[in-house]
């Protein structure tokens, strides 16, 4: 028994020294009679609340709640290359994803608002999601520039920003084959939780973060880096393509209510 | 009425929740580094929670709890209600929710929480209760609930707040139920409380409410539930003076402070067995320093019971004492002999230890404990003491108006507090075992006291076995090989219908021979995580008593489904090797299977088809070579020097109708025992092996580490006295040396040294593997041993068939199976769970050798000493495998003259010296002074020593209690 045992296990075992199933002594993420830590149900989602066209001098932008999850996203383009020319592809548009978040957006202040290797990371996600739903094609030899960013984060990161970033695209007027929504899930007691909160992700459960093209059902992307009984994947998979049919629902509501708004203002 | 359409319909579309209303929760919380943090959760309210009562007709439930009929007579309440008990009173008064007459409750979230967060046990009780049907016991989600929901005030504390919300949810319940159209037949909410301030402002707000006690007294139909009652703190009517016998114990804050100053120290209280005065505290401290405190003195022990975790201060030097030699029990409670321990302990007497006293305790670990009722003197008194069978035990007032019915009975007791101005702690009836010395009783006492588990299994349990009919199914077939043309059969011991393990033999083509080990697919069963695993996993092990078996799987599945019984097609887990004839192994493999067994054997009817030359059949063929190579396999394991120790088992003959035991034998080997045994040996170090190849981090094994060479001295000192010499440098040299360990004229001779030497062993454990290094198991001789061959009845081998299956890609895995935390956790649990049974088991035989010497009475045997002690001899009685003690000096009379050396070992009585080995004849019958502890009595007759022996009485039932002097 070398000392990192005694140092990781020390505060389970002090507590019940043969606690074998669970963990009793964390949160009771889903109760008996089928209810979450903030009251959903294990299929339902957080509130979504969106604007489009928040900023006027960016081609394209919206902001976008999912509960306390908060987030701002900003597109420009498609445009001329910049930069290094070398990236340029002659058949279709580059993306460039860049995702920050804001110091101020998690209970401790954040010293390093971008850059670091989870941003690194989610920003690679974030772009392989909208090269796989933009038609770039359409754009050869240029460039579409998505910028997110979470002003609070209270778990789902990746999947709000997913969220913000196709209203954003939309508004910048950029084709889509369809809306791409995300959704993470996470695994309880043998039931799927839907949109998971910070709570609950921090709270050991295996998450799963999958991205959808919802009309032909097309899988964006999915990440999971969580251990997961290969059983209950599908259910999992499944669950999280309801959820994100659920957003979809959300965002195209956003959507028509911001083009009868403009039309109202154009007088169309 | 329209807004709530459009939701549902939402709802339905969306899968969506539209909240009614969101609000946050935000609070402050200490970080471990020492920052605070602030948390924001998001809270949503709802307007879809239902009330869950038949009554309703507003609320669109699918299925109701609360009955319509909620009646209960009670001389409070003559209409029908429906109870909410606040936090308190679940937490202390949850004896009396389990009684079955206490119905329709309504346990709220915020209460369901707060227990959750207090303790976990009644946690798990209430939740218990919660899914029993028959309790209509309902879970009210209040806080998610629109109505119900209340913010914290600024300047309002959490309990405060929680007891709001409790008033605020029995105000909705019963202004909900009486607009409801058919709340016409008065049904009404009854608020239980135990606070008098939440009372008070409850019945401010109109509401219904009554403390606990009053409540539960008032229901004239059951006044049994009273006695049940937990004393509560406020309850003025103690009988003892108002002079505070205790001081007073610190608060947690201070004992923090003192213990991280050091001025404190913080251990576990462990209780003297012989000395209610005396305890100690045993410290832990860093690394290998642990230290021991001794506390004497009621004032100093300070109201701390046995296994608490306390703070001790300790006395100056000047004031540190000895421990004392005296036995003393509470107050006239009966006297045993206890001389033995009491010598020990004057040998260090002289020796001043570390003195300390209690001032605070950090936690109680009071649990409900097993005794009898000293019933008071006084006919009416109510308040009686109660004699915990653990003498550690401090004994417990409680208050019982049934004190005449539960006179003679076992009951347990649970503790409610100590105040500091009451000699004893004050506690509450929670239900009787039973008559004291009847069998049923007694069993359940041992296995309260031996903590097994072994409630009937739960519904959750239940659910998750599979449907009958069962068959197997296409799909089972898909991953299996099909075996079920091979000759398989089992061999087990007679009455066994639990068998896991099934074996088969066959010739190849090639000339070598096939062997199969056939295990029952317990894994298939019993899928990770789920209710039916958690239980199996807490229980750890199906527990052997004389006549009873505490089953760890559900009986459908141990008896049944997973039982490899003759002539039907069961599943197995199956380990095959090609062994040529000199029984090398060469080639091994595992593989998921379908087996149909020809034949479940007896030992005994195994071993007569062997040896009968007529029969000529494929079983007996099979068994045959499979006997071969056992023979050859057992050879070379003994060569690489694995122990062939000895205990004595023995085995009840019971009767079939009255259950008591009517003969008594030692268990009885056959070479058929040793033939399966060898193969189970061999199929657990291949999957051993195998395991820890493909996990080396996470496979669980079990060793036996070697035992310190200091508990071989009493081996080597008795083989010495007869000029017999033992080596113990290694497991083979000491296989060996007790092979040739003979005297003649003594046949007995070497099963005395071999049952010994079994007495110098250490335990044999499991461990996961990535938490140690050493895997050796000394017993076997094996690098790497496991648990594979049982998985009926020990949990070990439901963890190793998983790492299998996963090994040869038949099963999938999971994370817990691959965490070597919560395998090591595991494994500390199936650890306990194994020494407990055993405990339970020789309780249990203990128990029935007493019942056995009960209907006989006395008897005179011969047996052989087995130990020397200072003022006793331990002897032991083949026939029966029974050990007793014969003391020679007893509190009330002179002791002969004793002599005692350590180093031959020898004792000398007068003028006769004890050796061990030697061979004496003594009387046996059973000591019942003591109708707790019930002890078999020796006195020796021969060798005759004057003043010492006891003359050979005629075997009759007058003389109940030998004189063991004069």
């Amino acid at each position: 028994m070398g000392n990192v045992v005694q140092r990781r296990t020390r505060g389970a075992l002090r507590r019940c020294p043969f606690e074998v199933c669970g963990n009793m002594a964390g949160l009771e993420l889903l109760s008996d009679q089928g209810y979450r830590l903030d009251g959903r149900k294990a299929t339902e989602l957080r509130k979504v609340q969106a604007r489009m066209g928040v900023f006027a001098q960016a081609d394209g932008s919206a902001y976008l709640e999912q509960g306390n999850t908060k987030a701002l996203a900003v597109v420009y383009g498609p445009h001329e290359m910049r930069g290094s020319r070398s990236r340029t592809r002659h058949d279709q548009a580059v993306i460039n994803c860049q995702y920050s978040m804001a110091t101020f957006s998690t209970a401790e202040r954040k010293r390093r608002p971008h850059g670091d290797r989870k941003s690194t990371e989610m920003s690679l996600h974030l772009k392989q999601t909208f090269e796989a739903a933009v038609m770039t094609q359409l754009y050869p030899r240029s460039q579409i520039d998505i910028y997110v960013k979470i002003l609070q984060s209270d778990g789902g990161n990746y999947s709000v920003c997913v969220n913000a970033a196709t209203l954003a695209v939309i508004d910048a007027g950029i084709p889509m084959r369809d809306y791409v929504c995300a959704c993470t899930v996470g695994f309880v007691d043998e039931t799927p939780l839907a949109d998971l909160c910070y709570a609950e992700e921090s709270g050991g459960v295996s998450s799963l973060a999958l991205a959808l093209l919802p009309r032909g059902g097309q899988i964006a992307l999915l990440q999971m880096d969580a251990r997961l009984h290969q059983d209950h994947l599908e259910a999992l998979i499944e669950a999280a393509m309801t959820a994100c049919k659920g957003v979809s629902k959300v965002l195209d509501e956003v959507v028509r209510q911001h083009l009868q708004e403009v039309s109202v203002l154009t007088g169309e | 009425m329209k807004t709530q359409y459009c939701f549902k319909k939402r709802l339905r579309l969306y899968s969506l929740f539209i909240v009614v209303m969101l609000k946050s929760k935000t609070f402050v919380k200490k970080t471990r580094s020492g920052g605070v943090m602030k948390i924001v959760r998001e809270h949503y309210l709802r307007d879809d929670i239902w009330c869950g009562s038949e009554v309703c007709t507003e609320c669109k439930q699918e299925s109701t709890v609360l009955q319509r009929d909620a009646c209960i007579e009670s001389s409070l309440c003559s209409y029908p209600h429906y109870l909410i008990p606040d936090t308190n009173v679940v937490l202390h008064q949850i004896d009396v929710l389990e009684d079955p007459v206490i119905r329709n409750v309504i346990i709220l979230q915020t209460v369901l929480q707060e227990v959750r967060h207090r303790s976990a046990p009644v946690y798990k009780r209430l939740k218990d209760i919660v899914h029993e049907k028959e309790k209509h016991f309902y879970t009210f989600t209040n806080e998610h609930h629109r109505e119900t929901f209340i913010e914290r005030e600024p300047g309002e504390s959490a309990n405060d707040r929680n007891d709001r919300a409790i008033r605020m949810a029995s105000k909705w319940y019963s202004q909900h139920l009486k607009t409801s159209e058919t709340g016409a037949d008065g049904l009404k909410v009854v608020l239980l409380t135990n606070d008098q301030g939440n009372k008070q402002k409850a019945e401010d707000n109109g509401l219904l409410v009554y403390k606990c006690e009053e409540y539960i007294k008032s229901l004239i139909a059951n006044p049994e539930l009273v006695d049940h009652l937990a004393l509560s703190n406020d309850e003025k009517n103690e009988i003892t003076s108002s002079k505070v016998l205790f001081p007073e114990h610190l608060p947690l804050s201070k004992i923090q402070a003192g213990i991280k100053s050091g001025s404190f120290l913080q251990g576990t209280f462990r209780a003297s067995r012989d000395n209610y005065l005396e305890a100690t505290v045993f410290v832990q401290g860093e690394g290998e320093d642990s230290t021991e405190v001794l506390l004497q003195g009621l004032q100093n022990l300070n109201r701390a019971v046995h296994q608490d975790v306390v703070a001790v201060q300790l006395l100056p030097r000047d004031q540190w004492v000895a421990p004392s030699s005296v036995v003393l029990q509470d107050e006239g409670a009966a006297k045993d002999d206890n001389a033995e321990e009491e010598d020990e302990e004057k040998e260090t007497s002289f020796s001043v230890k570390p003195t300390g006293k209690v001032v605070g305790i950090i936690k109680r670990s009071w649990r409900p404990f097993c005794g009898m009722l000293n019933v008071a003197q006084i006919k009416e008194s109510t308040r009686h003491l109660f004699t915990p069978a653990d003498r550690r035990i401090p004994r417990i007032r409680i208050e019982t108006r049934q004190a005449a019915t539960l006179a003679g009975q076992r009951i347990m007791v649970a503790i409610d507090g100590w105040p500091k101005h009451s000699r004893y702690p004050n506690g509450h009836f929670v239900r009787s075992l039973g008559s004291a010395g009847e069998k049923d009783t007694e069993q359940e006492v041992l296995l309260l006291e031996h903590d097994v588990p072994h409630q009937a299994f739960s519904q959750a349990v239940l659910s998750f076995l599979p449907k009958m009919p069962w068959a197997i199914t296409p799909e089972d077939m898909v991953r299996r090989e099909d075996l079920r043309n091979l000759t398989v059969c089992s061999v087990d011991p007679p009455g066994c219908t639990d068998i896991d393990d099934a074996l088969h033999c066959r010739e190849l083509e090639n000339g070598n021979l096939e062997v199969g080990v056939h295990i029952a697919d317990v894994s298939h069963f019993i899928r990770p995580g789920n209710a039916l695993d958690k239980e199996a996993a807490n229980r750890g092990t199906t527990v052997y008593l004389c006549g009873k078996r505490i089953d760890m799987v559900p009986e459908l599945l141990s008896s049944n489904l997973c039982s490899l019984r003759s002539n039907v097609e069961r599943l197995a887990f199956s380990c095959i090797w090609e062994m040529n004839h000199k029984a090398e192994i060469l080639k091994t493999r595992f593989t998921k299977s379908v087996i149909n067994s020809k034949a479940s054997l007896t030992y005994a009817e195994a071993q007569m088809r062997i040896d009968d030359t007529s029969m000529n059949d494929d079983i007996t063929n099979s068994l045959r070579g499979l006997n071969k190579l056992a023979k050859i396999l057992k050879k070379q394991r003994i060569e690489k020097g694995a122990l062939t120790l000895s205990s004595l088992e023995v085995r009840f003959h019971i009767d079939s109708e009255t259950h008591d035991p009517i003969d008594l034998q030692t268990k009885e080997l056959m070479e058929t025992n040793s033939m399966v045994e060898e193969f189970m040996l061999l199929a657990n170090i291949s999957v051993a092996q195998k395991i820890y190849d493909e996990f080396p981090d996470c496979a669980m094994l079990r060793k036996h580490p070697p035992p310190p060479p200091s508990n071989y001295d009493i081996l080597l000192k008795a083989a010495k006295s007869k000029e017999v010499e033992i080596h113990t440098d290694s497991a083979k040299a000491l296989a060996d040396s007790l092979d040739v360990a003979k005297v003649d004229g003594f046949p007995y001779f070497n099963t005395l040294l071999r049952i010994l030497a079994t007495r110098c062993m250490m335990q044999a454990v499991y461990f996961c593997s990535g938490m140690d290094s050493d895997f050796h198991h000394y017993g076997l001789a094996s690098p790497i041993y496991t648990h594979f061959t049982s998985p009926i009845r020990r949990y070990a081998d439901i963890i190793v068939h998983r790492l299998l299956a996963v090994a040869i890609g038949a099963d999938s895995t999971y994370p817990d199976l691959m965490d070597k935390h919560k395998q090591s956790a595991l494994s500390n649990n199936l650890n306990y769970r194994h020494k407990m049974s055993q405990y339970a088991q020789r309780a249990s035989v203990a128990f029935h050798t007493q019942l056995f010497f009960k209907s006989r009475g006395i008897l005179n045997e011969e047996g052989f000493v087995l130990f020397v002690r200072k003022n006793a001899i331990i002897v032991l009685i083949p026939k029966f495998g029974l050990e007793g003690t014969v003391f020679f000096d007893t509190k009330d009379k002179a002791a002969p003259n004793l002599v005692f050396d350590e180093e031959v070992p020898s004792l000398k009585v007068e003028e006769h010296t004890f050796c061990i080995f030697d061979k004496v004849k003594v009387t046996i019958s059973l000591d019942a002074s003591n109708v707790q502890h019930q002890k078999i009595r020796m006195a020796l007759i021969e060798p005759v020593i004057p003043g010492v022996s006891v003359p050979a009485p005629d075997v009759g039932p007058q003389a109940k209690k030998p004189k063991l002097d004069r």
